[in-house]
C-alpha cells in the first residue's frame, strides 16, 4: 500500500528530469533527488517508497530520456497512473519494469491510500474504499514487464522473439 | 484487400510479412542512433544484456551533440565513455562539432524507406526524407543497436493534407504549429502523421524537416514525406542520390483521419509558455520584452532558416536589450553559411554564433536563460524549465519572427519588415 500524489495534466520530462541537471544522468542515484522537482517541489524529499503518481493526461510528453521513468522507479513508485501517457515514455516505463497504469484517476485525492494488483488489473482506493479497473496490457508488453523489462528478457532470451 | 499508407509499406518491407496497421510486430532496423544525453545509459544496457557490440557497427551512429563542446567534467567523462565504446566496436563516431544527430542523418545516413530508431524524440525527423523515424528510450536502442530489431505496433496514419502559397512570413514552422495547435500536444499519439498536398510538394528538405521534427509534439510516432523530386535533388547534394526511391501510400490506403490546411490562410504563429500545443497568432500576442533570441535546433537551424534571419537583420543592428544566439544545426550548414556570408551579416547585426549542437535548447549550456527571462526561441519545445531554468519563459516561432524580435527587442510580426 502506498500513498497517492497527485499531478496534473502534461508533466513533461523536462519537469521530471529536467535539463539542468544534464551532467547527473550518469549519477542517477543523485538525479534521482530531483525527481519531479519542476512539478513539485515536495515530492523528492518526502516520497516513500510504494507510493504511487497519479496525474492527468500525455503523462511523461517530451523527450526519450529513460532517465525521466528510471528515477521514478529508483525512488520507489510502486507504479504511474494517468488518464493517458506519452507514447516514447509509456514505453520506457514498460522496459524497465515500471507499471504504467492508464486508468481514470480523477477520483483519487492526494493522500489517498493505493493498492495495485496487476493481474486483477485494479487499483484499489483504501482510503475511499472504491476500485478502478483498468485493461491488460498488449500481450508484448506483458511478456516484457513480467519478465522485469527488455534488458532482463534480452539477457535470458538472447533475441527480440516475444 | 485495401491499399496501405507509407508507414505500412515501409513496416511491411522489414517484417517479411504484409502488416496492416494495429498489428505489432518485429521489424529489421536499419539505421539507429543514440546521443550524448541517452547514449551512456544506452551502452550500460547493452553491457548489463550482455551484449556489447553492435548488430551492424556502421549503421550504429554516436552523436555528441547536446552538451558539445563538453561544459562540465561529468559530461566529459561521459563523452569519453561513448568514444572509448565507439572505438572498441567500430560504432561510427559523431563528435562535437558535427552537429545535430537528425541533422546529420538526414546528411550522410538515412535513405527513403528506412527504418530509423534514435535515442531522442525527435529522430522522427528523419520523415522528411520518407524514412520511418523514431524516437525511443535507451534501452530499446540497446536493444535495436545489438540485435538489429526492435518491435512496434504499425500505427494509423492521419493524413494532413495541406494545399495553397505560404503568405509572407509565414513557412513550415507555422503549418505545424498550426496543425498541434488544432489537434493538441496528444491528438496524434501513437499515430504516424503523413503530409501531402502543393504546400508539401513545394517545401524544401529543410522545410519538411521542420514538420517531421515537430510531429512528436502532437505524440506522433512519426512524420512522414512522399519521397519526390526534391528528395532526390536534396540526396543528390549530399552525394548520395543512388539511395533515392520512389514510395508512397497507395490512392486507397486506409486514413484513420484526414485533416486540411490552408496555407494560404496562415499566419506567423507562437507557441505560448509552456506547452507546445499553447498556440496563438502572433497578431494576439500583445508586447512580451524579449532577453533571449535563439535562432538553431534539429527544428529551424538549417541553412534555409539562417538565410532568413539574415536577410531580415541585414543591415541593421540588434536591439540592446536583446542578446541574440545562433547555433547552426550541423557542422555542413555552418560551413555553407560561412562560404556565403550568412554567418557574417548575422555577426555584424550583433548574433553570437556557436558551434553546431543542440545549443540551448536542451538547457545545459550556450543560453541558459535567468530567472524571469523571456526566450523566442526556433526550438521545437518550450516546457517549463526546457532551457535549464524553470523560472523563465520560452515563446516558440519561426526563423523570421526570431529575427525581427532581435531587432525590435519584443516579439514582432516579421511582415512589418520584410
Ligand atoms: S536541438 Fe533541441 S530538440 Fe533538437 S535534438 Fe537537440 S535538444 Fe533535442
Amino acid at each position: 500500500m502506498g500513498k497517492a500524489w497527485k499531478f496534473g495534466d502534461s508533466i513533461s520530462t523536462d519537469l521530471i528530469a529536467p535539463g539542468r541537471y544534464f551532467h547527473l544522468r550518469s549519477n542517477l542515484p543523485e538525479l534521482a533527488k530531483h525527481v519531479l522537482e519542476g512539478a513539485r517541489a515536495d515530492f523528492a524529499p518526502q516520497v516513500r517508497s510504494g507510493d504511487f503518481v497519479v496525474a492527468g493526461e500525455n503523462f511523461g510528453l517530451g523527450s526519450s530520456r529513460e532517465h525521466a521513468p528510471t528515477i521514478i522507479k529508483i525512488v520507489g513508485v510502486r507504479a504511474v497512473l494517468a488518464k493517458s501517457f506519452a507514447r516514447i515514455f509509456y514505453r520506457n516505463c514498460i522496459n524497465i519494469g515500471l507499471p504504467a497504469i492508464t486508468c481514470d484517476t480523477d477520483k483519487i485525492d492526494e493522500g489517498d491510500e493505493l493498492e495495485l494488483d496487476m493481474e486483477k488489473g485494479v487499483v484499489k482506493n483504501k482510503t475511499k474504499g472504491t476500485e478502478t479497473t483498468f485493461p491488460p496490457l498488449p500481450a508484448v508488453m506483458n511478456r516484457i514487464l513480467q519478465e522485469g523489462g527488455l534488458v532482463a528478457y534480452i539477457k535470458a532470451h538472447k533475441t527480440l522473439e516475444i | 484487400m485495401a491499399g496501405k499508407t507509407l508507414s505500412e509499406k515501409i513496416i511491411t518491407e522489414h517484417c517479411g510479412k504484409v502488416v496492416k496497421s494495429g498489428e505489432v510486430v518485429i521489424v529489421n532496423v536499419d539505421l539507429s542512433y543514440v546521443q550524448d544525453g541517452t547514449g551512456p545509459l544506452t551502452v550500460r544496457r547493452m553491457k548489463e544484456m550482455g551484449i556489447e557490440k553492435a548488430h551492424n557497427p556502421k549503421k550504429t551512429v554516436f552523436f555528441l551533440d547536446h552538451a558539445s563542446p563538453s561544459p562540465r567534467m561529468e559530461l566529459s567523462n561521459d563523452h569519453e565513455f561513448l568514444r572509448d565504446f565507439a572505438r572498441k566496436t567500430g560504432i561510427i563516431l559523431s563528435d562535437v562539432g558535427n552537429g545535430i544527430s537528425h541533422h546529420n542523418s538526414l546528411e550522410k545516413y538515412a535513405c527513403p524507406g528506412d527504418i530509423i530508431v534514435g535515442a531522442d524524440s525527435h529522430t522522427c525527423t528523419n520523415g522528411a526524407l520518407g524514412a520511418f523515424g523514431t524516437g525511443m528510450g535507451s534501452t530499446d536502442v540497446a536493444a535495436a543497436i545489438a540485435l538489429g530489431k526492435t518491435w512496434m505496433k504499425v500505427p494509423e496514419t492521419f493524413l494532413v493534407e495541406v494545399n495553397g502559397r505560404l503568405p509572407k512570413g509565414v513557412y513550415s514552422k507555422d503549418i505545424i504549429l498550426h496543425l498541434i495547435g488544432k489537434i493538441s500536444s496528444n491528438g496524434a499519439t501513437y499515430k504516424a502523421l503523413e503530409f501531402t498536398g502543393s504546400t508539401i510538394d513545394s517545401l524544401t528538405t529543410a522545410g519538411r524537416s521542420t514538420i517531421a521534427n515537430m510531429s512528436v509534439e502532437a505524440g506522433a510516432k512519426a512524420g512522414l514525406f512522399r519521397p519526390d523530386g526534391e528528395t532526390r535533388n536534396f540526396l543528390k547534394a549530399m552525394g548520395r542520390e543512388e539511395v533515392f526511391r520512389e514510395l508512397k501510400s497507395d490512392e486507397d490506403a486506409v486514413f484513420e483521419k484526414r485533416i486540411e490546411i490552408n496555407a494560404g490562410e496562415l499566419e506567423p504563429l507562437i507557441a505560448c509558455p509552456h506547452l507546445v500545443d499553447n498556440v496563438k497568432k502572433i497578431s494576439e500576442i500583445g508586447q512580451v520584452k524579449v532577453d533571449e533570441v535563439f535562432i538553431g535546433t534539429s527544428c529551424n537551424g538549417r541553412l534555409e532558416d539562417l538565410h532568413i534571419a539574415a536577410s531580415i537583420m541585414k543591415g541593421h543592428i540588434i536591439h540592446p536589450g536583446t542578446r541574440v544566439i545562433v547555433t547552426p544545426a550541423s557542422r555542413l550548414v555552418y560551413l555553407e553559411a560561412l562560404k556565403d556570408g550568412t554567418i557574417e551579416t548575422l555577426m555584424e547585426a550583433g548574433a553570437l554564433v556557436t558551434a553546431s549542437g543542440c545549443g540551448a535548447c536542451d538547457g545545459v549550456h550556450l543560453g541558459v536563460l535567468g530567472d524571469g527571462e523571456v526566450c523566442l526561441a526556433t526550438q521545437p519545445r518550450n516546457f517549463k524549465g526546457r532551457m535549464g531554468n524553470p523560472n523563465s519563459f520560452i515563446y516558440l516561432g519561426n526563423p523570421a519572427v526570431a529575427a525581427a524580435t532581435a531587432l525590435a527587442g519584443e516579439i514582432s510580426d516579421p511582415r512589418e519588415v520584410m
